[in-house]
């Protein structure tokens, strides 16, 4: 196998020159989007983003390793509760060395979001280290029973608001740090991570992982470790997006966390197509914006979310793109073909 | 001591309604190898059938005579629950679980926890989310025992779960039918070769279970005094994991394992906090599968190439 080439200095130039590029371009949507966009379609928008980075952490774990995880919703409030109590408790100390602002807002929420995932892939990997023996819907099964038993714990936890939920120390609650540019700031950076997992090596083992563990473990891929790995960075991507959910409004509460969110984050995967980056993106975007658009038909809406997710799994099991990916040259072939 | 005995009572009618659900979890799974999610919701609607039935026979107007329901009509009111849950758990095989029976198994899965959440919303609209007194198809007499109260409601919880598995023991062990399902939970294909009516035992057996549920869910009811349509989430939980602790699949382990999630529930709550009477279900599932994923009267399967 030949090695990576070295990178020069000019390689870096240009890399350094993208990132930015990419950085000022969300910076400059996020003007646009508060100037143009009513507060309504912003939140949708923010939505669409913290609904991308669940899915495709879960993409990773559920449809490109093919272990079923139905309990996310736990690392989510572990990432939620983390970030939020980091964030409350550090505000004070760094704006007083940064000057109130943007800039010491920035810093904290970003360390919070950084520990919140840290938590999250914490939890992940106690979870998953014994959780990960068990296969298919065992294995669903004792996820659920772990995000449940998470949800259940913030419930009981006197110091985190216990059923009430946490609103962080001041009355007004929670500070509103989420915003256009760090919302799709993350679901650049997880949707790389997870990208370059996926199409690496090691991605490729997952891969052999799902489609037959035990002809993966005879060609010596050491699935326990993959295994356990590709769950805890799906976890503390579910963090993140937990971080990044909570600071959208003043509090959080346990029942944010239920099983229904679980699901919520299976059916983005499973519309999108199980084990396709980009359909994971497409579901994402897709359930915020159908579940918004369905509020008037209030207590109909539910039933006809049920409803879609059976007659999916009836008809089109596989998703819009099965574990296809969009790119660029996949549309290429799709105009060569025609 | 006598806390002790109270709370062992208590655990017990809770555990047996937990067994009469988790007979349905575990004969499905038996047969299909499918985690019917949908199970909790064919019990919550057991449960409103027997209220509505109720209703239909005049229950308020004898309450406010001061007047007894008549032991017939309690019979009736199970009759109906169960032939009608019956028909619920029939209708969802043959509706949802039928087209992806053959798809690979997480399809299924899928598509049990989507029909779940249709049937718990469908709940939420045509019964409303307000919770229900349940009426009292048998009224309450307390007697102590040595200072342990004993109600007859416990008491026909018991007799009522003995009897509906002495009936279920005879039909797997004695009745054609019982055997095809113990034959196509062996093998399918084998058991269509052989000339089993796959489908048709498919259907029975989610009838049966389904008709356990619908007594579970009178049960809980006259139990827990009040219903409402989310009821089945948790309960179905709970008792899916006395099915897994039992051993999945097996239908005398199911009821060992409801027994033992209702004492443990009720020993937790009196001795330790009731905030974690829910949890404990959950770390006893947890710890059975890593430790003993077969569950207590499973058998171990070696997987194969």
């Amino acid at each position: 196998m030949p090695g990576h080439p070295q990178l020069g200095t000019k390689d870096w130039l240009i890399r350094v020159v993208i990132s930015s590029g990419v950085v000022a371009g969300i910076w400059g949507l996020g003007l646009g989007v508060q100037a143009g966009l009513i507060e309504y379609v912003q939140r949708i928008v923010l939505l669409c983003g913290i609904n991308i980075i669940l899915a495709v952490g879960l993409n990773l774990i559920n449809g490109t390793t093919g272990q079923f995880s139905i309990g996310h919703a736990g690392f989510m409030a572990v990432g939620a509760y983390a970030t939020a109590f980091v964030g409350v408790k550090l505000a004070p100390g760094v704006a007083a060395a940064l000057g109130a602002g943007a800039l010491a807002d920035g810093v904290v929420f970003n360390v919070a979001l950084l520990v919140g995932a840290l938590l999250s892939g914490v939890a992940g990997l106690a979870v998953g280290v014994p959780s990960l023996r068990l296969k298919g819907d065992y294995l669903a099964i004792v996820t659920l029973g772990f995000g449940e038993i998470i949800r259940l714990v913030f419930n009981n936890t006197k110091a985190l608001g216990s059923a009430t939920g946490y609103f962080g120390d001041s009355p007004a609650g929670l500070p509103p740090y989420t915003s256009f540019f760090w919302v799709w700031l993350w679901v650049v950076i997880v949707v790389l991570i997870v990208r370059n997992i996926t199409f690496s090596q090691s991605g490729r083992s997952l891969i052999a992982i799902r489609e037959d563990e035990i002809a993966a473990e005879a060609m010596a891929t050491p699935t326990t470790r993959l295994k356990v790995t590709a769950f805890t960075v799906s976890a503390a991507t579910a963090g993140i997006a937990g971080g990044l959910f909570a600071h959208m409004q003043s509090g959080i509460r346990p029942e944010d966390f239920k099983f229904e969110k679980s699901i919520d984050m299976i059916v983005m995967i499973i519309i999108g197509g199980l084990g396709s980056i980009s359909g994971a993106v497409i579901g994402g975007i897709f359930l915020a914006v159908t579940l918004e658009l369905m509020r008037d038909l209030q207590e109909y809406r539910l039933v006809l979310y049920a409803l879609l997710l059976v007659i999916i799994m009836i008809v089109r099991p596989e998703g819009l793109l099965g574990t296809r990916e969009l790119s660029l040259s996949f549309f290429k072939r799709k105009a060569g073909a025609k | 001591m006598s806390q002790f005995f109270q709370q062992v009572i208590n655990g017990l009618s809770l555990g047996s309604i937990y067994a009469l659900i988790a007979l349905g979890y575990t004969m499905v799974y038996g047969i299909l190898k499918l985690i019917n999610f949908a199970h909790s919701e064919v019990f919550m609607v057991g449960a409103y059938t027997g209220f509505y039935a109720a209703g239909a026979l005049g229950i308020e107007g004898l309450e406010q005579r001061g007047a007894a329901f008549p032991l017939y009509l309690a019979l009736v009111v199970l009759l109906v629950a169960m032939s009608a849950s019956a028909l619920l758990g029939v209708l969802v095989e043959r509706l949802a679980y039928r087209p992806v029976r053959s798809a690979p198994r997480l399809t299924p899965l899928i598509t049990a926890i989507g029909v779940s959440l249709l049937l718990q919303n469908l709940g939420m609209l045509v019964f409303t989310p307000n919770p229900r007194r349940y009426p009292p198809i048998i009224k309450e007499v307390r007697f102590e025992l040595g200072g342990v109260i004993v109600t007859n409601i416990k008491l026909t919880i018991f007799l009522v779960t003995l009897a509906l598995m002495a009936g279920l023991w005879y039909l797997v062990q004695r009745t054609w039918t019982g055997r095809a399902m113990r034959a196509v939970s062996v093998n399918l294909d084998a058991a269509k070769l052989m000339g089993i009516d796959t489908n048709r035992t498919i259907s029975a057996t989610f009838a049966i279970g389904s008709a356990l549920a619908a007594a579970g869910g009178i049960l809980f009811g006259l139990d827990q005094i009040t219903i409402n349509p989310l009821m089945g989430t948790l309960t179905g939980l709970k008792a899916f994991v006395a099915a897994v602790l039992g051993g999945i699949g097996n239908i005398p382990g199911a009821v060992v394992g409801g027994l033992l999630i209702g004492l443990a529930e009720q020993l937790v709550a009196g001795y330790v906090s009731p905030d974690y009477r829910d949890a404990i279900t959950f770390v006893i599932l947890i710890v059975i599968l890593i430790l003993r994923p077969e569950g207590i009267l499973g058998v171990v399967r070696q997987e194969k190439v």
